[in-house]
């Protein structure tokens, strides 16, 4: 986690939760895309943001988004919609989450 | 010919309340909801008031799947080592029209989905509407892929991340201080169990809400609704601030669960879900026009809601938005004007209800709540202190309360309390 965020993530515990959704995931077709040349610091608010803790960093430090887990609340689209979201859709016909509480 | 006379975007509570009402008027209505379910892409917080359900549903509210009555208002002012909690309840409550209760939406959509198609509406499941269908200016239909359905009046209801307002009406993507994040689980607890923690008789519940510490003095709050056998609790924060912050709203979410006055209320307890979705929280002054040619908003889309703080409101607002929405739209349908002044009667009609009434009396309170650090931060810790020195006992001799307290004050500033009494009262 980089030094501007404060606030560590469990992505461990953040994984078990995401696994306790129902999900169907569209394998290969993402319904959010980031541009190619990503400005970390754009990416780091993505960090704070994403109530699924889907923006993270890989072993390298670098940028890292799997739309798999996506809870689909637009959040990201609002925040970094100027800037690294390239794309934001609606998954295809019977993708993505499905709440059983909501 | 059209090949319905009117589409509903989205079975949230707008859209299916305006599919049952044109439904219920004779009118040949589909609902096109993304969801493979209704409620399948929904989450609130959430409690909602049943009044403009009962105006909708009358006696059969008794049949909506709600969970417990709310008897117990909370409010709790945090730091990281103390909670301030107030506690209301009263008779009032409880009547009929001023009753409300704690619901999962995945139970009340589907729910309100069936009203609407008992009533005669038709639904497709699992696709989204990408795009609208218009002719010389005028909103003629919605189109999917490779498919176009055709209709005299489009009612969008769907809620507050639409990707279709903007070609609707040409409401652009709200900004991101007009928005809130919302993070929520659903926590598994036996019911006895959940009316003991709570001091609520059974069947009865608490809406809980917290300032302060649950978002780390970030603008937002935290908050718990009882259900029968789970609570909710979750987060709002408004979004740029959360995103220029330090904190991850997942990291909060986990701190608030752990906080003293928090972590006992939900031991044991088995999270079976987590969800997230926006807030809208810019209130009227951020809201696009309500209708175009050949059609109408109801409900987020139009970000309907109202975010004070001590009371989150949305749902009762789009159920009587969607009402309204599905009558009007088939008076326009009998009168055959559907384009944009065919249309006006519902505006006229949401200026003349509580829908447009209260967001425009609440308008100068986002941007209070929005700009004032000092109600996350100072605030908090100034109860936390008064409380302190009304309450400790250390055997040392204790001064006079008015001594311990004065400093307190002046440590926020008199006159800036002062200011800050004074905005609040002028933006509610
Ligand atoms: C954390 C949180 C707490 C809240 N707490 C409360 C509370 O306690 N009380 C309260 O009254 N309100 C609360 N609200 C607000 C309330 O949930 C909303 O105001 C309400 O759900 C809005 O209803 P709606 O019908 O406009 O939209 P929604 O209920 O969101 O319905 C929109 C529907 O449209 C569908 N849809 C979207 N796009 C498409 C498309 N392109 N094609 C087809 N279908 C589509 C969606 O799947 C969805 O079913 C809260 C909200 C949040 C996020
Ligand atoms: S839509 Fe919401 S859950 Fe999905 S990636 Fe964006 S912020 Fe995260």
């Amino acid at each position: 986690m980089s030094a501007s965020t404060e606030n560590y993530v469990n992505y461990v515990n953040m994984d078990a939760y995401l696994g306790l959704n129902r999900f169907e995931v569209d394998e290969g077709n993402p319904h959010i895309e980031l541009v190619d040349d990503i400005d970390i610091l754009e990416f780091e608010k993505l960090m704070r943001v994403c109530p699924a803790a889907l923006y993270r960093l890989d072993e390298n430090s670098s940028p890292s988004f799997d739309y798999a887990g996506c809870l689909e609340c637009g959040t990201c689209r609002i925040a970094c919609g100027d800037t690294i979201i390239k794309k934001w859709k609606n998954p295809e016909p019977i993708m993505g989450i499905q709440y059983r509480y909501g | 010919m059209s090949d319905f006379q009117v589409i509903v975007v989205g079975s949230g509570c707008a859209g299916s309340v305006a599919a049952y009402e044109l439904a219920k008027a004779g009118k040949s209505v589909l609902v096109i909801e993304r969801g493979a379910s209704a409620g399948a892409k929904n989450m609130t917080g959430g409690r909602i008031y049943v009044h403009s359900l009962r105006e909708v549903f009358q006696d059969m509210v008794e049949h909506a799947p709600l969970e417990r009555r709310i008897t117990h208002e909370r409010i709790s002012m945090l730091t990281n080592d103390a909670a301030f909690t107030m506690d209301f309840s009263s008779r009032s409550m409880l009547e009929a029209g001023q009753d409300s209760y704690s619901v999962l939406r995945g139970n009340l959509d589907v729910w309100l989905a069936d009203q609407a198609e008992q009533a005669g509406a038709e639904y497709i499941y699992g696709i989204a509407v990408e795009s609208l269908v218009k002719q010389d200016g005028k909103v003629c239909g919605v189109r999917a892929g490779e498919d176009e359905i055709t209709a005299d009046v489009v009612i969008l209801a769907d809620g507050v991340n639409s990707l279709l307002t903007e070609q609707a009406v040409g409401f652009a993507r709200p900004s991101p201080s007009h928005m809130a994040v919302g993070i929520k689980q659903v926590i598994e607890l036996p019911g006895s169990e959940i009316s003991s923690r709570m001091l609520c008789a059974e069947g009865d519940g608490a809406a809980w809400l917290f300032a302060g510490d649950a978002t780390k003095g970030l603008p937002g709050g935290g908050f718990i609704y009882t259900n029968r056998d789970s609570v909710s609790l979750g987060l709002v924060a408004t979004i740029s601030a959360m995103r220029d912050g330090k904190e991850t709203i997942c990291g909060l979410l986990e701190s608030f669960k752990a906080h003293p006055a928090v972590a006992p209320l939900i031991a044991g307890g088995k999270v079976v879900e987590h969800s997230g979705h926006m807030v809208p929280e810019g209130g009227y002054r951020m809201m696009p026009e309500l209708i175009g040619n050949g059609v109408m908003l109801a409900g987020e889309c139009a970000m309907m809601c109202v975010n004070l703080g001590y009371m989150v409101r949305g749902m009762d607002y789009a159920v009587a938005a969607g009402m309204h929405a599905g009558r009007c739209a088939a008076k326009a349908i009998d009168a055959e004007n559907t384009d944009k002044a065919g249309l006006e009667s519902y505006v006229q009609a949401l200026e003349n209800s509580f829908v447009l009434k209260d967001l425009r009396q609440f308008q100068l309170f986002p941007e209070f709540m929005e700009s004032n650090h000092r109600i996350y931060n100072e605030y908090p810790e100034l109860i936390r202190d008064a409380m302190q020195a009304m309450f400790i006992v250390d055997g040392t001799p204790m001064p006079r309360l008015k001594n311990s307290m004065l400093p307190l004050l002046r440590k926020v500033g008199l006159m800036a309390l002062l200011k800050d009494a004074r905005k609040g009262m002028k933006a509610l």
